[in-house]
């Protein structure tokens, strides 16, 4: 079911989404599969290369905290004909996010690293999406206008 | 580590080529390799390719910084030659503007900067 407040879909929904791929986020390998696949499907759609760069570097981010944070996942890719939004899903079983608000403020890290990374995925995406659960991990959306 | 960033030494600096598909593991891999060429071979440069480089995120990004870090404290600059318009724009929004790095157009530019330096 779409989100009605923030129009973000769910691109696992078959009957909304034409599924693109899905990728699972174990290893560092996983993370450049994830955005490489990501930037074929704009491509392939004729998205500009800043577009196509932006969004595939907001999956970077997102596929890794993935990772990192949440111990593996899976990402899926799916396309909206209708709108010409390319959506990703990206899950995770980790511990999820206890305060979405201050994770999303530059330069706040729990794991050493820059802070920049949901911030930074949240201002590169069209669509962005987080849920988040204690101890049920993490679910992220983001879409993109082709 | 892969064959994803053979290092060269040209003139009196090396140069790496960075790969598309270069992980996570591979980058942190090459940092502790330049670090350790940087020092045993007396450079006054290093010059990073990027080119080929469709993203550069936080991750990337930081290594970098880190590792133009590094190279000044072992007497050395870096350079990132060939970063694309897209990657400039993404950078900038995801707020890391690589301070310690030098830019230059392009390999023979880094090279005669180096030279001059």
């Amino acid at each position: 079911m779409p989100c009605p407040s923030c129009g973000v879909g769910d691109p696992t929904d078959p009957s909304a989404y034409v599924a693109v791929q899905s990728i699972s986020l174990q290893t560092s390998r996983d993370v450049v599969m994830a955005r490489q696949a990501v930037a074929r499907a704009l491509k392939s759609r004729g998205a500009s290369a800043i577009r196509t760069t932006r969004f595939a570097t907001a999956v970077s981010e997102i596929a890794r905290n993935a990772i990192v944070h949440g111990g593996g996942g899976e990402i899926t890719i799916g396309f909206d004909l209708a709108s010409a939004y390319l959506m990703v899903e990206c899950r995770d079983k980790g511990r999820g996010i206890a305060d979405i608000p201050q994770a999303m403020v530059d330069g706040f890290t729990t794991a050493g690293g820059l802070g920049r990374g949901l911030g930074g995925a949240k201002r590169l995406a069209d669509r962005f999406e987080i849920i988040t659960e204690a101890g049920k991990g993490t679910r992220v959306r983001m879409g993109v206008k082709v | 580590m892969s064959g994803i960033a053979a290092i060269h030494l040209v003139e009196n600096a090396l140069l790496v080529s960075i790969q598309d598909d270069v992980s996570d593991v591979e980058i942190i891999d090459l940092q502790d390799a330049l670090s350790r060429r940087i020092a045993e071979e007396n450079v006054r440069g290093v010059v990073l390719d990027i080119s080929a480089l469709e993203i550069v995120d936080t991750f990337v990004g930081r290594v970098i910084a880190q590792l133009a870090g590094i190279s000044r404290l072992l007497d050395a600059e870096t350079y990132v030659v060939g970063m694309r318009p897209a990657v400039a724009v993404t950078l900038v929004e995801l707020g890391l503007y690589l301070p310690e790095t030098r830019t230059a157009l392009s390999l023979t530019h880094a090279l005669s900067q180096l030279r001059r330096g």
